[in-house]
């Protein structure tokens, strides 16, 4: 669905932005494009590293265990955090919904909920990193064998902590903005503003925080 | 058209009210929620069943196409990248295009040490000592200059 304006439109006669966009809307993609870079930089690292080793920790092997439920149940923990995201990016996508009808009751609500899903979130990984540090897991420290029985070098923890824990780094700033632009709208800033671009901008970003989750998800703990 | 602008730009939605744009919404959620069901349908099947090498990496690169699937959708429908013109989709996807490159070269480059590693083997230990001790000798004699 392309933008409705008209045809022949001189984007770039001056006198209106060529893109269409608000000036921070376009630099809040470019900064995604640039933390794009960054995260990819971490996960072709790990693959580099990972493809580069004999052998590897079986991640349902290492990743088998759930609050109250024990352990031998590869994959489950990791699906509830994957659609605890996807819950909260939806809800986010609402909260953006409702902005563009200016309706700041809709907003609020849904940046609520999407607050909700992003703690829940930081929570679940709050367990599993304290649980695999009761299992000796650390930077440096990997008690997990590689997948043909020999001894793994601490690569596969070293990996595994930095760039979940730069992921929900993200998260937890994403908390932390989705939080003041709550309280703004609820304020009525927004209102008073006439537009709820801000919500926009923060929903990319919380979106984009999901995106990557995509795919710590799928080189973590999928394969 | 409801557009409200700012700065003289358009600012506001991509979708007139009383269109199809909730709907479009709920379908995304649906689309991702599948595709994270298959992934995890195929991660189970991977985990379960003893495939042979090239059937596991078979599986595993579609579990990677499923994957990618799901980005489009999030920044087509979610981020509403579809939505906006041309020329910023291609500023913000053809930079991306590096990435084509990125991940051959890295993981071409991994694979190749991993062989190296694997098919090292020293010289030939005698010819080796035999080769560095003049050369020794040689760099001590050049020290006493």
């Amino acid at each position: 669905m392309a933008q409705t304006v008209a045809a022949n439109t001189k984007w770039w006669s001056g006198g209106k932005s060529p893109f269409n966009v608000e000036y921070g809307k376009l630099m809040m993609w470019y900064f995604l494009m640039s933390d794009a870079f960054t995260f990819g930089a971490f996960l072709i690292a790990y693959g580099t590293v990972r493809v580069s080793s004999i052998s590897w920790p079986d991640p349902n092997f290492v990743f088998q265990s759930f609050p109250f439920l024990g352990n031998g149940l590869p994959l489950v923990f990791v699906s509830l955090m994957t659609f605890i995201l996807i819950v909260s990016s939806v809800t986010m996508v609402l909260a953006v919904h409702e902005g563009h009808h200016g309706n700041k009751k809709g907003v609020v609500k849904w940046m609520i909920w999407t607050i909700v899903g992003g703690l829940a979130f930081l929570s679940c990984q709050a367990w599993e990193w304290n649980h695999l540090h009761h299992e000796g897991a650390w930077w440096g420290r990997n008690p997990f064998p590689n997948a043909d029985g020999t001894v793994a070098s601490s690569n596969f923890a070293n990996f595994f902590f930095t760039i979940t824990g730069f992921h929900g780094f993200h998260v937890f700033s994403g908390v932390v903005i989705n939080i003041i632009v709550t309280i703004m709208a609820w304020r009525g800033v927004f209102e008073r503003r006439g537009h709820y671009l801000m919500i926009e901008k923060i929903g990319l970003y919380w979106h984009f925080v999901d995106l990557v989750w995509v795919f710590v998800f799928l080189f973590f703990y999928l394969v | 058209m409801e557009h409200q602008t700012f700065g003289g730009e358009v600012t506001m939605p991509h979708d007139a009210p009383g269109d199809d744009s909730k709907k479009r919404i709920w379908r995304t959620t649906w689309i991702l929620s599948g595709i994270t069901i298959v992934e995890l349908a195929l991660g189970y099947l991977l985990y379960g069943t003893d495939f042979s090498a090239g059937l596991d990496i078979a599986i595993k690169g579609i579990i990677v196409i499923l994957s990618l699937a799901k980005a489009f959708y999030i920044v087509s429908i979610f981020m509403h990248l579809g939505d906006e013109i041309r020329n910023l989709i291609m500023t913000i996807v053809v930079p991306l295009a590096l990435f084509i490159w990125f991940i051959i070269a890295f993981l071409w480059d991994g694979d190749s040490w991993k062989n190296l590693r694997n098919e090292y083997r020293p010289k030939d230990p005698v010819k080796y000592e035999q080769k560095v001790e003049p050369a020794h000798g040689g760099a001590h004699e050049g020290g006493l200059k």
